[in-house]
């Protein structure tokens, strides 16, 4: 038997290709975004072309039903989806990292509740939870959505981080560190969150993939941001009836959002890589 | 793990914050809002007894009725749409597992990631365009009038959306099987019955299986749920009468009952499931049934 | 005597990065040898290079003969064939080297059943059962029919090992490997699983390979040892001359090592 080239190095290599290349997606979509908050090809709100035009110079991808310029609602798609994904990442992440680092010192029957509500929560999927949320408030707004996503994905964290914390706090080191004086305020900073931000930030990363897909549905659903907010789903619902005419509309939207899912995806990957180079089959 | 008998009781108290104001009247009439809390509660749950889950404000009729007939849409396609969703994911995954060294195992974990990249409604329109529209092979949306009666168009009918939801959900299935394989894979139970003289495949099957599916099973409870959650958006793509366009159509019109009825039918199933994968996680692992593991070195 | 494992100039390599480099022993019919090592020295490498189980992307050469027959090479028939027959192994983990699943009397039935069958074409329940039963008294393990029933987390870790015996002796191997077959057991069930070994490779007259990083504990069961480094072999010898009167620089190392540690055992007086 010829040795075989080991996979390791052949494995590195694609890991730093995929990082790259999420890098690059996530990092194009947030130019994007950022540019639309001075400039856009067109005004987002008003016709500027004849109706389902065909991409052309002046229009580089055409324009919708209503003579916009598809290529400006895209581009503001982006911003959309960068809000979504960060907003209810960041308000998920604050509330489920908070209860998970609380339910984690509860007493034995207030975890055991605790513990019983998030499985709970988090049988249902996210989708469903938001379009709890959004149903029950009135207005659908963007900050609906994002709110309903970060209560959704606050639970999932809140699992996450119960179950990372109380593993750090049977470590021995924790111990020794409240025998030296250290409050359980300063064991949570300086020990528990360093120790779980590495598997957190990855599953952050996850989630924000995720809640821009449930965004685009809530969106396709008609369930979220109103018109002047662009979002890739609703452009998505808007171009379903008219397919076959003008197909772009309803693939250009797609393309964008799968690029930047799995923009972040890889990005989450390769977090992962880094922060724990010890994966992989040993022996 | 068996307080999961909480009832629909986050969707009774959610709807009743989030009235419109020409509805409220009617609506606290009915559903008793003006009556305390506690009240709402034990009406609610009489009338569960009795499967009354109200009448629509819209059509009138008892929500139970719109339910059921929808229920006969939702549910088939959920379960079928499941059903491939595996018979995707359990070969394939076990696969690229396996032949993690050739370019076809490369490429099928590479295929996966894509998969859970893409919203399942996004698919249902590809699929619509390519194969109802550009080349007429399957209907772009409707439902059978007489429904199941007419099976064979039935079966026609759903045969895009089951495809779309399988092949969505099946790339995400993919992944947890490929990692639930590999960890099989490098075990060391396989290791010793090779060891011993299992061949590989022996070894596998023997062995791998029942642990590779421990794992597997809870997730495929959740995997469930989501399925049922893609029909309802899948059901706006092709235009099917199923439960989530009643959803739909009923927040849209505020027409709470039929929506408190979805909600608390929904949410049935859901724990239905977990409860499900639950138990057949204990059958499966010995290790769950225990109260008390001892913890032995 | 032909040599029933017979290793020359054996490499084994993962990428770029050697892990035995030109290592060469024999062990005949009925001898016991020792393989001393730390851990990353390449001695379960060896033992695994041994039975073929290497992973694909780990590369071996040389020539390893086992029972006549050579490994390096060889395809999955012929290596399934020899392995259980010609040499079986017995892992350091007992926990997670049985089947979480599976009941321990089925799990001691699979290798005894392979085995009749092979020899006589049909194995039958009863003969299979009369087997398990009589392995699991030859292992000393008291009480047969709950050992049988029970799951592997069911049973205490020294009780594991004793199966995970049971079951490379039901194949009748000619050459027990032995990675570390102690390392994860508390010290006085140590003690009675090496006593069990010796005993059981006695009776049966087995060669035995002993892999392990712990002196003590190696000089009891064998009568040669080959101590590793890094995956090359420094010294070897009868056990006697070895650790009596070390050679190499890492011999002496080790034997000081455990010198002291008995020392200090004995002070106080433990």
């Amino acid at each position: 038997m010829s040795p075989v080239e080991t996979s390791v190095s052949r494995r590195e290599q694609r890991h730093s290709l995929a990082l790259t290349v999420g890098l690059a997606l996530v990092g194009v979509n947030l130019l994007v975004a950022l540019l639309t908050l001075f400039w856009t090809p067109y005004d987002p709100l008003n016709a500027s072309g004849g109706r389902l035009e065909a991409p052309s110079l002046l229009h580089w991808l055409g324009t919708d039903r209503l003579g916009r310029d598809l290529l400006t609602q895209l581009m503001i798609g982006a911003r959309t989806a960068l809000l979504v994904g960060t907003g209810a990442v960041a308000i998920g992440a604050t509330i489920g990292v908070s209860l998970g680092v609380l339910a984690a010192f509860a007493t034995r029957i207030a975890d055991d509740v605790m513990a019983a509500t998030l499985d709970i929560l988090i049988a249902f999927p996210t989708l469903l939870l938001a379009m709890l949320v959004v149903a029950a408030s009135d207005s659908a707004s963007l900050w609906t959505a994002i709110l309903a996503l970060g209560l959704a994905i606050s639970a999932i964290v809140a699992r996450l981080t119960r179950i990372l914390t109380k593993r750090v706090l049977r470590q021995d080191y924790i111990v020794a560190s409240r025998t030296s004086g250290t409050s359980w305020a300063g064991v949570v900073f300086r020990h528990v969150l360093p120790n779980i931000w590495p598997t957190l930030s990855v599953n952050f990363a996850l989630q924000f993939g995720l809640a821009v897909i449930a965004e685009a549905s809530l969106s396709y659903l008609g369930l979220g941001a109103p018109p002047p907010n662009a979002s890739w789903g609703r452009l998505l619902q808007e171009a379903q009836g008219t397919v076959y005419t003008a197909p772009i509309g309803a693939i250009a939207p797609g393309i964008a959002l799968v690029a930047l899912v799995i923009g972040m995806n890889l990005l989450a990957d390769g977090l992962r890589d880094i922060g724990d180079p010890t994966r992989g089959r040993s022996r | 793990m068996l307080l999961r008998l909480l009832p629909g009781d986050p969707a009774n108290a959610l709807l009743s914050v989030g009235a419109d104001a020409a509805q409220i009247e009617k609506a606290r009439e009915q559903v008793g809002s003006n009556l305390p809390l506690w009240q709402q509660f034990l009406r609610f749950a009489g009338s569960l007894a009795r499967f009354d889950l109200g009448t629509s404000f819209v059509s009138g009729k008892p929500v139970i009725e719109e339910i059921a007939a929808r229920l006969t849409v939702t549910v088939p396609l959920a379960l079928m749409g499941f059903l491939l969703s595996i018979l995707i994911a359990v070969p394939l995954g076990i696969l690229s597992a396996v032949k993690a060294d050739r370019w076809y195992g490369g490429l099928i974990s590479t295929v996966s990631q894509l998969g859970i990249a893409i919203p399942v409604f996004w698919v249902g329109i590809l699929l619509v365009t390519v194969f109802a529209v550009t080349f007429r092979l399957f209907p772009s949306g409707g439902f059978p009038r007489r429904g199941w009666q007419n099976e064979g168009q039935v079966l026609y009918a759903l045969a895009l959306p089951v495809l779309t939801i399988g092949l969505v959900m099946g790339a995400s299935l993919l992944r947890y099987v490929r990692s639930a394989t590999q960890d099989v894979l490098g075990s060391d139970y396989l290791r010793t019955a090779r060891a011993l003289g299992a061949s590989f495949p022996e070894a596998l099957i023997r062995h791998g299986i029942r642990n590779g599916a421990v794992p597997i099973v809870s997730i495929l409870g959740i995997e469930l749920a989501t399925t049922l959650l893609g029909a309802v958006v899948i059901e706006r793509v092709f235009a099917l009468p199923g439960l989530g366009s009643m959803l739909l159509l009923a927040i849209e019109q505020r027409d709470y009952p039929n929506v408190q009825g979805v909600l608390f039918i929904s949410t049935l199933l859901v724990l239905l499931i977990g409860f499900g994968a639950d138990l057949t996680q204990r059958l499966i692992d010995p290790r769950l049934r225990e109260r008390a593991v001892g913890g032995s070195a | 005597m032909t040599a029933l494992l017979n290793i020359q100039g054996l490499c084994i390599r993962a990428g770029d990065k050697p892990l035995v480099s030109d290592l060469s022993f024999s062990i005949r019919p009925g001898e016991r040898i020792g393989m001393i090592g730390e851990s990353g020295s390449g001695k379960s490498m060896t033992a695994m290079a041994a039975t073929g189980l290497l992973p694909v992307s780990i590369g071996v050469s040389g020539s390893i003969e086992l029972d006549s027959q050579q490994v390096v090479g060889a395809t999955d028939r012929v290596l399934n064939r020899l392995r259980g027959a010609a040499a079986a192994v017995v892992f350091q983990e007992p926990l997670t080297a049985l089947d979480p699943l599976m009941k321990i009397g089925r799990q001691i039935a699979e290798p005894v059943r392979r085995r009749l069958e092979l020899e006589s074409g049909k194995a039958s329940k009863d003969a299979i059962s009369r087997e398990v039963r009589d392995l699991i008294d030859k292992v000393a393990l008291p009480q047969p029919e709950r050992i049988i029933n029970s799951y592997p987390h069911e049973v205490s870790g020294g009780q594991r090992q004793r199966v995970a015996i049971a079951m490379a002796l039901a194949c009748r191997p000619k050459l027990l490997i032995a990675d570390e077959p102690t390392t994860a057991l508390d010290v006085t069930t140590q003690a009675e699983i090496l006593k069990l070994l010796d005993q059981l490779v006695r009776e049966t007259g087995m060669a035995l390979l002993f892999i392990s990083h712990d002196l003590p504990v190696v000089a009891q069961v064998v009568e040669r040892v080959i101590v590793l480094k890094n995956g090359v072999a420094v010294e070897e010898g009868p056990v006697k001359t070895v650790f009596g009167n070390p050679q190499h620089d890492y011999t002496k190392t080790l034997v000081e090592a455990a010198r002291l540690f008995d020392e200090a055992l004995g002070a106080t007086g433990s």
